[in-house]
Formats: structure tokens, C-alpha cells, sequence
């Protein structure tokens, strides 16, 4: 039994790995990428911009005239959020010999299913998932575009305790590898900088119903709450405390960066901060690509850039190379650089993390958010 | 003191939402013996028509708070109350008299059909609306914490109130109840006496849509977000309310409901925000292990 399920499992093996070097080999039909993230959940406005942006990445590319001399086809994988849909929509991509994969969102997916990458020989670039372990503990195929949240938390931890002197701070978190890691990374720099929490807490994702988690830091007199998860239930949160009648800040991540947050909070959300890199939407070498995007009434907010990046770096080290060999490309990607894309000049360190990361503040007001000059 | 008047108030207007779903289950459990899976997804309906409805309005400029938000109220209670009739005809008429899971598996199917249906047509995003009833009064003051009670959460409690009272008249006064009651009892007696049963389950399943579409209209109201996916902790939650309160008994559904809000509300308020389930589902155990039948249920006497 065990003897011919071994043979089974082997004669089964045998296809795909011929069927790998088939793709890497200079083949004539297209190059398969992905783009992976929550195209459905509550976060798909989030997946939404990682599909326009990927889209738009693709067919510029293609209208170069390809990648050594082929076409580039993307696919597209939905794990709405839940690490288990990940894996499985990382397993489906590698069995249709994708080569790269511009994903995942959040930080909760993108770690499990870089194992999976990592054993297919996919390499994975993350426009947004900033958990630090992602590329700590990734393997050679992890890379991000974004930056972490030990760096983002630094920031956010060390303008609380100097804004925020002597005022009561809540600290939430989702529990998720974002949201929690994220909290971590601010209450740390935030005790550092001579400033300590009345309460830091959990709550559950995916409710409706936070009024008894507002009422507590009512209760507790909280002027500040930092919240590290994403944009539906930080809105959620803040819209509630307003309207228990609570006169607070709320301040969160890069998860936030989304009109949709705006569309939850209304004018609830007017005051709120959140931390960014500074947009890249305004800068020089982006204006060719953000012309585009206007002109097919797309806003290229939050993560579109960014994924169309992560697709551009790809294939400019495809290009250098004259191959697409994953592992290849991974290497060449921490050797070389800086690469040229819409972000400007980006380099990565031995982890794949890249290495100027700057993260700003951005203030909510009137339904936009803009850049908090200090 | 106040705080624990503030978290009252919080957890009276969230138990009475799972009530109000929970009646439904109770409902159509009590009258056929069987759980319709589907109704969390029912309540997803209503909510969703009770937004449609309130955008339409918006649109045509009709907006002038009561009257608008009772006018939704009453569109989606008629047009959830369809599905619900739909429900019961596609998926529990056809398999009256098969064996007893059938129409177990196909509420479920019909659950994740109204799920997918919705997101497709609907778009998988939340979907927002602003504040219609800002505002509240001010309770009691200790300090500086200012304990708050919405309009919201009055319409809430109030109209809750109000449907209940309306249904258990409807049970325990009218021929329709009458009907309802002796379908409950024994629905191969009651249709030799001229009931016409299958006409009596069809309206339970409409009246438990509707007070569905209840919910749902106050779950839009109250927290201005919802998507495809609501139906199912919500439903979760108002199953367990049922089963809390002993499922079959009208009262005892609401009951559970509030016992389920105050549980949730009074744990994250004094301990940890993020186990209060674990405290709701260890309490449910609880009772179940000493009072079989939940809290106002009745002995099931076994006919032979």
C-alpha cells in the first residue's frame, strides 16, 4: 500500500517537475504572473488596487513588446485575507507555473503562503504586507516593496509620545500578524519615548458591534487610540466612539489608506492619522503611470503603485538576466539595483526588505488625506 | 455606576438584534422541527434591500428621517418576506416527507446561494451608509463620562419591543395562530381537521423573514456598514440565543438574545474584549448541561 501510493505519489511528481523547466526554458508561450491579494472581504478595496495596479503593470509591459520576446499573462488569486485561502490559492498558482507573484496583501496570507512559494520555486514580491517576519523568515524568494512594521511602528510610537504628552493613549490590535505586530512595534516606541498606555487589548475582527469595547475606553478616559488592523474595523471603531460622544484621535497604519475608510466613518473620520509612505503618487517617476491611471478615471491611491512596481522590478531583472528563472532573479535582485520603477530608485537588503523605507503621517479631512507637515 | 448603565444600554440594543433574529429560527423550528440554516442569510437580505431601498430614496430626494426610515422598514420587511416565501418553496416544500436531514442540506444550500448571489450582484466590498439618526440623550453624568443613549438604540429597543408584542398576538389571537399552534402540535392531526398546513408553514417562513428584515433594517441603521457576509456570525450568534432561550419558545428566543448581548457587552467590559464568545458559548454549555431544553423550553413529550 505504501509502496504504491509512494510510486503514485512520484509518478505524479514527475510531470510537474518536467513541466518546470519547461517554464523556465525559453519557451513561446506566455509568462505567467500572478497578482495574489483579497479580491473579495472586507478588505477588497485593498485587493482592488493590487489588481489595477498588476493589470496596468502587465499590459505596459506587453505593449513594450513583451518579456524576451513573450508575451506576459496574469492570473489573478483571491484569498480574501484567510491564511488557509492563501495557501490553497498559492498551490493553485504554482500548479499553473506562475513564476512571480505580486502578493499578498495582508501580512496574515503573504507569510504562509511564501512557504508554499518557496518550495515551488515562485518568487513572491509583497506590495504591502509589513509584518516583519514575512521577510525574516521567508526564504530566499520574499520580497517587499512596502516597509516594515518595526519601522512604521517606530514612527508612529515616537509621534505619540512626543504629540501626545501626558494624554491617555489606548493601544488595539486584531489579533492578525498585521494589526498585532503593528500595535507591538508602536507600544514599544512608544514606552521608549516616556509614554505608557491605560490599555492595550484585542478585539474581534469582522464584527459590527464595538460599543462595548468604545464604552471601555470611554470609561477609561482615552484621548489617543492607535489601532493596528484594517480599514473596516478601525472605521467601525472610530465611528462608534463618535458617536457615544467621545472627543478622541485615532491613529493607525498604512492599512487605512483607502477612500473606503472614509466612506465608513464619514465625518467621524475627519482628524484621523495614519502612517504612509510619503505618496508616491506625487512623485517624478510616477507621473507617466498616474497620467494613465487618470486618463482611465482611476485613482491610484494606497497599494496600486505600489503593486505596479513590484511587477516593473520583476521584469527588469528578467530583462537584465535575459531569463526568468525565479531563484536566479532573487538573487540578482539583492545583488543589483537600485531598480528603476514608478517608486523611484529601490535597492533590497540580504532579507529582501527594501532599503530606504520612509514612512510619514497623513491626516484625514473631508474625505482626502494629505500629508501631516510637522 | 454609569459605566456599567453605559455598557447596560450597549448590550440591551445589541440583544435585542440577535432576539429579533432569533425569533425566526424559533419560529420555523417550532412549527416544522427543523433549523433553517438559511435565515442568517435571510437577515443579510434585509438588510441589503433595507440599503437599496434607503440609496433609492436618497436618489429621488425623499429624505426626511422618520418617515423615510419607516418607509424602508416596510419595503424590505414585503420584499424579504418574498425570499422567505421562496425559501420555504424551493427549498423545504419539495422535501416535506423525504428523510429528515434533506432540508437541513438544502437551507444550507440555499444559504450559500443568497451568499454568492449578493456578492455578485451586490460587489464583495462593505458597504456604507452615514448616520440617519445622529444623536442621543444624555442618561446620567459621573465626571467627566457622559453616559450616552442613542436614538438609535431606542428605535431599536422600542421597535423590537413593539414587533414582539404585535406577533405574540398574532400566535395567541388570530386564526393564523391558531393554525400555527395546532400545525406545531401535531400537522398530520391539524390538516385532518382542515388546516391547510403547507398555506401555515409558508406564512411562518414569511413572518420570520420579515421580522428578518426587521433586524437586518436595524443592523444598517446602527452600525452603517454591512456586506454579503453579515448573515453568518450574525446568525450564529441569534442560533445560539435560540437555543439559550429554548428553542420553539417565542419569549424564550428574546431572552436568550438579551442574555447573549449582555454577556458579550458585560465580559468585554470587565474582562477581555476578544474571548466575550468563548464567555457566551461556555455559559450556553452551561445551561444546556443543566437545562437541556434552554431556559424557557419545554419538556419534548416523545408521541408515540
Amino acid at each position: 500500500m505504501l509502496n504504491r501510493r509512494t510510486l503514485l505519489q512520484s509518478g505524479l511528481a514527475l510531470p510537474a517537475v518536467i513541466g518546470a523547466g519547461d517554464a523556465f526554458a525559453q519557451g513561446t508561450g506566455p509568462i505567467r504572473i500572478a497578482c495574489a491579494g483579497p479580491l473579495t472581504g472586507s478588505n477588497a478595496a485593498a485587493g482592488d488596487q493590487m489588481k489595477v495596479g498588476a493589470t496596468q503593470a502587465v499590459a505596459d509591459l506587453n505593449a513594450a513588446g513583451g518579456l524576451l520576446g513573450r508575451q506576459v499573462a496574469l492570473e489573478l488569486g483571491d484569498d480574501a485575507c484567510d491564511p488557509r485561502q492563501a495557501v490553497s490559492v498559492a498551490n493553485q498558482l504554482a500548479g499553473r507555473r506562475v513564476v512571480f507573484v505580486a502578493g499578498h496583501y495582508c501580512s496574515g496570507s503573504s507569510i504562509p503562503a511564501s512557504k508554499v512559494y518557496a518550495e515551488e520555486g515562485v518568487l513572491q514580491m509583497s506590495p504591502a504586507s509589513t509584518n516583519p517576519r514575512f521577510t525574516d523568515e521567508g526564504g530566499w524568494n520574499t520580497f517587499r516593496v512596502c516597509g516594515r512594521d518595526d519601522q512604521q511602528g517606530l514612527v508612529a510610537g515616537k509621534y505619540i509620545a512626543d504629540n501626545f504628552k501626558g494624554k491617555k493613549v489606548a493601544i488595539l490590535h486584531d489579533n492578525q500578524a498585521y494589526g498585532k505586530g503593528l500595535a507591538e512595534e508602536t507600544k514599544k516606541s512608544m514606552n521608549a519615548g516616556g509614554l505608557q498606555e491605560v490599555l492595550f487589548t484585542a478585539y474581534n475582527p469582522g464584527e459590527r458591534d464595538y460599543s462595548a469595547l468604545v464604552s471601555r475606553m470611554k470609561g477609561a478616559g482615552v484621548d489617543v487610540m492607535y489601532i493596528g488592523g484594517y480599514y473596516t474595523e478601525a472605521g467601525l471603531i472610530l465611528r462608534q466612539s463618535k458617536e457615544q460622544g467621545m472627543n478622541v484621535t485615532m491613529i493607525g497604519g498604512d492599512s487605512l489608506v483607502t477612500k473606503d475608510f472614509w466612506q465608513i466613518t464619514g465625518a467621524a473620520g475627519e482628524g484621523a492619522l495614519m502612517t504612509f509612505s510619503s505618496d508616491p503618487r506625487n512623485r517624478p517617476t510616477a507621473a507617466r503611470v498616474v497620467q494613465a491611471f487618470k486618463a482611465k478615471n482611476i485613482d491610484p491611491e494606497g497599494y496600486v503603485l505600489y503593486t505596479y512596481a513590484a511587477v516593473e522590478i520583476w521584469a527588469a531583472a528578467a530583462k537584465k538576466l535575459n531569463a526568468v528563472d525565479p531563484r536566479r532573479i532573487a538573487a540578482e535582485l539583492k545583488a543589483s539595483g537600485p531598480w528603476q520603477s514608478v517608486l523611484g530608485p529601490i535597492s533590497f537588503d540580504r532579507k529582501g526588505d527594501v532599503t530606504v523605507p520612509d514612512y510619514v503621517f497623513y491626516v484625514w479631512k473631508n474625505g482626502n488625506y494629505t500629508e501631516l507637515k510637522s | 455606576m454609569a459605566y456599567a448603565m453605559q455598557q447596560l444600554i450597549n448590550g440591551i440594543s445589541l440583544g435585542m438584534i440577535y432576539g429579533l433574529i432569533a425569533v425566526g429560527y424559533t419560529m420555523v423550528y417550532g412549527i416544522i422541527g427543523m433549523i433553517n440554516f438559511a435565515h442568517g442569510d435571510v437577515f443579510m437580505i434585509g438588510a441589503f434591500i433595507a440599503l437599496i431601498t434607503l440609496l433609492l430614496l436618497q436618489m429621488g430626494g425623499l429624505m426626511d428621517g422618520p418617515a423615510a426610515i419607516l418607509l424602508v422598514l416596510l419595503v424590505s420587511m414585503v420584499i424579504t418576506a418574498l425570499y422567505g416565501w421562496s425559501v420555504e418553496r424551493v427549498a423545504y416544500r419539495p422535501l416535506r416527507g423525504s428523510f429528515r436531514l434533506a432540508p437541513l442540506i438544502s437551507a444550507i444550500g440555499i444559504s450559500i446561494v443568497l451568499q454568492n448571489y449578493v456578492q455578485v450582484s451586490q460587489g464583495a466590498r462593505p458597504k456604507p451608509i452615514e448616520n440617519l439618526l445622529p444623536g442621543g440623550i444624555e442618561v446620567m453624568r459621573d465626571g467627566p463620562f457622559v453616559v450616552q443613549f442613542s436614538y438609535i438604540q431606542m428605535l431599536i429597543i422600542a421597535l423590537t419591543l413593539g414587533v414582539l408584542a404585535a406577533f405574540t398576538l398574532l400566535v395567541t389571537r388570530t386564526p393564523l395562530g391558531r393554525a400555527m399552534r395546532a400545525c406545531e402540535q401535531d400537522r398530520k392531526m391539524a390538516s385532518l381537521l382542515g388546516i391547510d398546513t403547507d398555506r401555515t408553514i409558508s406564512l411562518t417562513f414569511v413572518i420570520g423573514a420579515a421580522l428578518a428584515a426587521v433586524a437586518g433594517s436595524m443592523y444598517l441603521l446602527r452600525y452603517g456598514v454591512i456586506d454579503f457576509y453579515i448573515g453568518f456570525l450574525a446568525g450564529v450568534k441569534a442560533f445560539t440565543a435560540a437555543v439559550l432561550g429554548g428553542i420553539g419558545s417565542l419569549p424564550g428566543a428574546v431572552l436568550g438574545g438579551l442574555l447573549i448581548g449582555l454577556i458579550e457587552t458585560f465580559w468585554s467590559a470587565y474582562f477581555s474584549v476578544q474571548y466575550k464568545d468563548v464567555a457566551a458559548f461556555s455559559i450556553l454549555v452551561l445551561t444546556l448541561i443543566f437545562l437541556p431544553t434552554g431556559l424557557l423550553g419545554r419538556q419534548e413529550v416523545e408521541k408515540v
